[in-house]
Formats: structure tokens, sequence, C-alpha cells
């Protein structure tokens, strides 16, 4: 497993560095804060939030208004800009963790539980496109694996009569199943035949989602007499447990999310298969020559990677939604992808980017509702996001920053 | 159909001899065309219903000249199609047996005859406009063609776009809202390739200049473009959209004399200005990428970018010209979708077009002419499912929408197999 062993330029890929050593790890952390990684992620935030803060105020009227008199009272500009951001960003706040304006403490915390529920499937299925992206591979389809898990998990949920516990696991190890199954496509027919696994995923989604069209048409899913495109609901023994209680909608999901992220970390940093996995993403060509099977690791990832998928739609079937619906999986499959980046494919860092896109979403909503701004400038904002910590060296060429040691250099993994 | 490749050995084979090893054979062109052959004389043939006629409408309602239909009877022409489908199956299995390749027309051949065949069973009875299916599929093909000719310009030269999504929306977002504002559809047509451009210039600037991770980058630069356009979409369009959103239609040009070929040419040459546009960026992008200095040279950057730099072409700014090149393509396609098509912007309404072309351009094999063909198969496929839901079949209208899809899965996995792209597609060049 050393480079020297490569005879190809094309085998270093670009989206795995070699992992560093022990002694390395060791003082990573440290080298991180001194070459100013942490402080490129903060200015990264920073000129996002500057250049959705410049989007809100120039789209805002009554900054265009008082734009049109500016050479004559300039003052009236700036403060009615400062108006416009600071007002969206606050609502984003209170919509996201904590909002100061309620009037009581039960719902001032509010908008961190629903930051939580609409983060748990988000970090299940970034995990998801993880686990391939470490591999070396590029999951597109969660969307598609998503959509499968909530169907399967969805159908025996709302079909089969089960007792209490088990009714749920049932739903939830079928749902992982659906899932497994739906990313094991991609995965095999990438072993066997080379297909390219971005094209097959994405092929995936669309047949998906046609598949949940179709179903929604049929007798077995819809509510019996309805003419809606909606499919019964989950029975109450396989819907998940709320986990504050009635008033928040936050489930026993979000705990299996935190699960998952752990089985990640173990699975990835500590197991054999992880390794192998790495391994084959890092470098195929020294993998096939140190004897693992490339194409058949291939076909493993795909399948973890298409389990964790469904596990997210079988969580936000049976947690949240509680039945189906087209628009069941929303964007959660591709907002995966954002996450995962973000969260620099770590099981933690995918939790803490799950949180604050999850939070984005929320407080988004509410921002929205509050002062109109629409919600869509949190997709600028979350793209920015990523662009900027992706590329360091412009940040640093934005403030000035005097360049580390080049090895820290794009260490986006 | 030309994508379709056959993958048997790639020249007849001498026997083998003793001790050298033949190639494997490949049983799957017999295999599909055998299975297929049999699906079209049982399913079509036989299972059409006996006595009734298919219908197609040959011309336009509002033509001139309007030429007859074609009626024939459903189920004694697929009992012809049929058999013959089947007897190029049993040619196929003895070319493979002599391990020799099936000639490609006669694979298409095969597939053109298939697809007629599902036509008349799925019209049996009743009737559909053939030329409106055509020029359906066409149109249709339009901004998958151009996204991929986007596709082709950017990775040929090393850089992997999956940005050809945000291509297009950005350029229908800003031809819509040119349009509109100047009351001009073509300073709509000159904006959309400069929106393109300028999300080119970001995807250059991260993937050539800064080295970042291309699909990283093309993937987040979807989602800044889906929330750019649609941001302003609700805060600036919506609110003003007699002024902002409200931009004149493209008229089609009939181009004298070539128009009045029968079938073909309503379809082909009495379009807008964009299709046009596509006839000349096939042409020119062919010619331009294999006959010319330029195109060796772009070709060498995204092979082996060592070997170029070596004898002179500087790789970096080949790729950022390419991008940037390959990013207004994609854009000037775009425009296709609210001015040449529809009229109003609307939210996210590229729709997964561009990974469409992305999955065209690679069925295409990373050529413009292979790219426009898998584009057009896509509009077909699309335009067939709906056409057919107008009609009714007996099949589920998801299924024939899903269609497309499978296709491609198929094809990537079965006929194309272990498609090659550029070998430096996605590797940043880092000079050292």
């Amino acid at each position: 497993m050393t480079d020297e062993l490569v005879p190809d330029r094309a085998a270093a890929p670009p989206a795995a560095p070699p992992e560093p050593s022990s002694e390395q790890r060791a003082s990573s952390w440290l080298r991180r804060v001194s070459s100013g990684e942490v402080l490129t992620t903060v200015l990264a935030f920073v000129l996002a939030l500057v250049i959705g803060g410049i989007l809100i105020a120039a789209v805002d009227k009554k900054v265009t208004a008082a734009a049109g008199y500016f050479f004559a009272r300039p003052g009236d500009l700036l403060g009615a800009a400062w108006h416009s951001v600071s007002g969206a960003y606050a609502a984003l706040f209170r919509g996201a963790v904590l909002d100061y304006q309620a009037t009581t403490v039960l719902k001032a915390i509010r908008p961190l539980t629903e930051t939580i529920t609409t983060s748990t499937p988000l970090i299940i299925a970034s995990l998801a496109v993880a686990v391939a992206f470490r591999a070396g591979l590029f999951n597109i389809g969660a969307q598609g694996q998503v959509i499968m898990g909530a169907v399967v998990s969805g159908y025996v949920g709302f079909t089969f009569h089960l007792p209490p516990v088990v009714a749920v696991l049932v739903a939830l190890v079928v749902g992982v199943l659906a899932g497994a199954v739906w990313g094991g496509i991609a995965g095999v027919l990438k072993a066997r035949t080379g297909a390219h696994e971005v094209i097959v995923t994405i092929m995936l989604n669309y047949v998906a989602s046609f598949l949940l069209a179709w179903l929604l048409t049929t007798s077995a899913f819809r509510v019996h007499g309805s003419q809606e495109p909606k499919s019964q609901t989950v029975l109450t023994n396989a819907q998940l447990p709320l986990l504050f209680g009635s008033q928040y909608r936050a489930t026993w999901g979000f705990v299996l999310a935190l699960v998952a992220a752990a089985f990640v970390w173990w699975l990835m940093s500590r197991s054999r298969l992880g390794f192998q996995f790495r391994a084959v993403g890092a470098n195929p060509y020294a993998s096939r020559t140190a004897g693992i099977s490339v194409a058949r690791m291939t076909a493993y990832v795909m399948l973890a990677s298409g389990a964790l998928a469904g596990l997210a739609g079988a969580v936000q079937l049976l947690g949240t939604s509680k039945y189906l619906t087209d628009g069941i999986a929303g964007t959660i499959g591709f907002d995966a992808i954002t996450v995962a980046l973000l969260g620099r494919s770590k099981p933690g860092g995918i939790v803490a980017a799950g949180l604050l896109y999850g939070g984005l979403s929320a407080g988004g909503r509410f921002m929205e509702v509050v002062t109109g701004t629409p919600i869509d400038i949190v997709l600028v904002l979350q793209a920015l996001v990523v662009l900027f910590i992706a590329a360091p060296g412009l940040v640093r060429t934005i403030f000035r920053l005097p360049a580390p040691s080049a090895d820290v250099e794009g260490a986006l993994a | 159909m030309s994508t379709v490749t056959a993958t048997p050995p790639a020249q007849p084979l001498a026997a083998p001899e003793r001790g050298v090893v033949a190639p494997k054979v490949s049983w799957r062109v017999p295999g599909i065309t055998a299975a297929a052959g049999l699906l079209a004389l049982l399913a079509f043939g036989v299972g059409a219903p006996s006595g009734a006629h298919s219908r197609f409408d040959l011309s336009f309602r509002t033509d001139a000249v309007q030429l007859s239909p074609l009626v024939v009877p459903s189920q004694v022409t697929n009992i012809v199609i049929g058999v013959v489908c089947l007897l190029i199956a049993a040619f196929t299995v003895a070319q493979t047996v002599r391990r020799r390749r099936t000639p490609m027309w006669l694979l298409a051949g095969f597939g053109l005859l298939w697809v007629f065949a599902f036509l008349v069973w799925a019209v049996a009875g009743k009737q559909t406009s053939l030329v409106d299916l055509l020029q359906g599929s066409l149109l249709l093909a339009v901004p998958l063609a151009f996204g991929a000719f986007g596709g082709v310009l950017c990775e040929r030269s090393g850089v992997v776009n999956i940005a050809i999504e945000g291509q297009l929306l950005v350029g229908a977002f800003a031809a819509a809202v040119v349009a509109s504002v100047t009351h001009n559809v073509y300073a709509g047509l000159l904006a959309a390739p400069v929106a393109g451009y300028l999300l080119g210039l970001l995807l250059a600037l991260f993937t050539v200049r800064y080295a970042v991770n291309q699909i990283i980058v093309g993937v987040v630069l979807n989602v800044l473009a889906v929330g750019l356009t649609s941001f302003l979409f609700s805060a600036v369009l919506k609110p003003n959209s007699a002024r902002l959103n409200t931009p004149p239609l493209m008229q089609p040009i009939a181009i004298p004399l070539l128009e009045k070929i029968p079938v073909l040419g309503p379809v082909l040459f009495r379009q807008t200005v964009i299709v046009y546009a596509l006839y000349i960026a096939v042409a020119v992008l062919t010619i331009g990428l294999f006959r010319t200095r330029w195109g060796l040279r772009v070709r060498a950057v995204g092979e082996h970018p060592e070997a170029a730099d070596t004898v002179g072409i500087p790789v970096n700014k080949v790729r950022w010209r390419n991008v940037v090149m390959g990013s207004a393509t994609a854009g000037f396609g775009g425009a296709f979708l609210t001015i040449g098509y529809i009229g109003q912007f609307g939210q996210e309404m590229s729709g997964g077009r561009g990974y469409i072309a992305l999955a065209a351009m690679i069925l295409g094999r990373w050529t413009p002419f292979g790219s426009l063909g898998a584009a057009l198969l896509f509009g077909f496929a699309t335009k067939l499912a709906s056409v057919l839901s107008v009609v009714g079949t007996p099949v589920p209208s998801q299924f024939m929408l899903m269609l497309p899809y499978v296709l491609t899965v198929l094809a990537v996995a079965g006929f194309v197999g272990r498609v090659r792209g550029p070998a430096a597609d996605g590797v940043p060049y880092v000079k050292g």
C-alpha cells in the first residue's frame, strides 16, 4: 500500500489524499489550527454570509429605493441594507436555534428540535454518500436509494400488523435492504461491466421516482377510495417514537442517526472491510497488488452506501412524514452530497454539517415567513460555504493570508 | 442509435492456434437481439389485435401540402417485422460463432425496426402523428445536445463538467430576463452563453486554478445555480413578472427548398435559430476537435497533460479556455428552455436535463456526433412516453417515462461496456 508501487500517474485520485501516519495524525489538529485551516473555515462562512447578505440587500425594495438617492443621503442606503440583512439573518437564527422572542421556554427551543428533525435523514444519507466517497465512488443516487427505502419500509409499515418494537424494527430493516439493493445495482454493474456509477445512480434516481409515482396509483398503496397520489399512513406500531414528547416532532430517528455515524466511524476507521474500502478509494492499483478484489469492494461499498441511504428514507418516512407522497424524499439525497462534502466525509464532521444544514433549512422556512426573504438564499449560502472551504487558497487570497505548508492545501477528503 | 456499439472483438480473428488463448466470446449482442426479436414477434405481432390498423400521420395539420397518412395492418406488419428481427438475430449468432463482428448498420436497422414494431403495436386501432413524434424528439433533444457538447468541450481537455445542469439553468434564466427587458429574443439568445460563461469562469477558477476536486465543484455549482436563480426568481421575477419574465418566443424560420422534403423537411428545416445552431455546432465541433491543430492540442491535454506540457502546450490555459467555452455552449442550450420552447422562466426548470446531457455525452463516447445521437435517443424516448400516454397504451405512463433512464443503464452496462473517457479527465494538472 505504498505509493512507490504505483506505476500509473492516474492512480492518484483527486478525492483521496494519502492517509496521514500516526505521528502526523497526533499533531494534525494543532497543525490545522496553526496552518489556518480552522481560520479559513471560519472565513469561508464569513465570506458566504457577506455575499448572501449582499444578495438579500440587493433585492430588498427599501434598499433599492434608498439606492435611488444614494448620493443625496448615503446613510439611508446603508441603514436599509443593514436592516434587511440583519433582519433576515436574525430570523434565520430564530428559526434554526432559539426563538428568543417566543413567550415560553418550550416554544423558544422548538426551532432546535425542528433543526434536529430536518437534519436526521440528512445526516444518515450524508453518511451514505461519504462511505462511497471515501472508497473513491461517487454516489449521486442517494436520492433514489432514499426513495426506495421509504417506499418499502412504508409499505411494510402500513400493511402488516405487527407487535410494537418488532413492527418498527422490521420496517427499518426492510428499508435498509431496499436501499442496499438499489445502491447495489449500481455497485454490481460497475464491478461487473464497468458502467460508470455516476451515470447509473443518476438514472436509477429517475427510475425510483417514477416507480414511486406508479406505486401511488395502485390500490396496494393508496388510501381506499381516494384519488390522491398519497399512500396509507404507517400504523402506530411501526412509527418511530418521539424523542422529546408530543410537543415536538423530533423522533428517535435522531439517535439512530448518531448511532449510524458512530457505526460508520467504526466501519471506516477500525474495521478490516473499511480499510479495504479506503484502500480501494485511495489507490485501486496498489489495492489489487495487495490482494484486495477491487470489483468486490466496489459492489460492497455501494451496498453499504445504499443501505445507509435506505435507512435515511425509512427514518424520514417512519418518523416524520408517516405516509408516502411523490415528494417523500424531498431533496434529501442531493443535499446529502453537499453535507458530506461540508463534513469532509468524516462522521463527526457530517453530524455537525448535517445539523448546520438542517438548521439552515428550518431557519430558512422561518425566515421566509417572517421577513419574506426567499428560502433559496440558503442554497446559495450552502454552496458558497462548500466552495470556499474546498478552495482554501482562494480564501487566503481574498483575505491576503500567508500560504501555509503545501501538504495541507486542498486536503478535502 | 449510432451510439450502440457491438462488444465482440474488433476484427475477424483467425482460428485460435494451439497454446494461444482466444478472447472470450461475448454472447451479449446475440442474446439481446434474439430476446428483442422474440418480443417483437410474440408480443407486438401475435399479441396485437387482429384486424386492427395503425395509422401514422405524415404531415402537420398546418402544412400546405398534406401527405396521405401511413396506414398498416398492425398484426401482419409486426409478424413480418418480428420474423425479420429474428433473422437478424440468427445472423448475429452466426457471426458470433465465427468470431466476427455484426456490422453496426445492421444493429442500427434492427433498432429502428424494433421501435417501429413497438409503435405499430402501441397505436393499433388508433392513430398518431409521426411528424409530431419526430419533431418533439428533436426539440427535447436540443438542450440535451448543447449540454452534452458543453460536456465534451470540458472533458476532452480533462475537466469533468458536472455543472451542465447549472449552466443550462443560468442560460435559461438569463435568456428569459434579457429577452423580456429588451423585447428581443436574439438579445436573450446572446445573454444565455454569457451567463453560462460566467458560471464556467467559476468552474475554471476552482478546478484549474485551485485544483479542487472537479466533481465536488460541479455539484456545488449546480446547487449555487439553483439557489441563485430560484432566489432571484422568487424575489425579483415573480413580483415583476410582466416586465422581467414575459420573454417573446423565437419564431421558426423555414429554410427554402429543404423544408419541402417530405416528412423530414418540416421536422428538420422549419425550426428556430437555436436548432439550426445545433446542426452547425455538431459539425464545427467534430471538425474542430478531430481535424484541427486546436483539437489535437485539446485532446492531448485531456489524455496526457505532462506530454502536452513537454511539447509546449500551455495545459491549464487550454483547460481554462475549454471550460469557459463548454460552459457557454451549455448556457446557450439553456436559452432553448425559455425563449425557444416554453417562454417564461420557472424555478429549477432545467429539471435534471444537465445530468441527462452528461449521460448523453458518455453514451456518445465523448464525441459531438455520438452525443447528438444519444440526446436524440433520449428525446425520442421522452416524447414517445408522452405521446403514448395520450394515445393510451396498456403500459402505465410512469413506465414509459422510465424507459429512457432504464435504456441508459442498459446501454452503459450492456452495450457500451467499459467506456473510456479522456485519460486525464478529472485529474487537476499541477506543474512540477
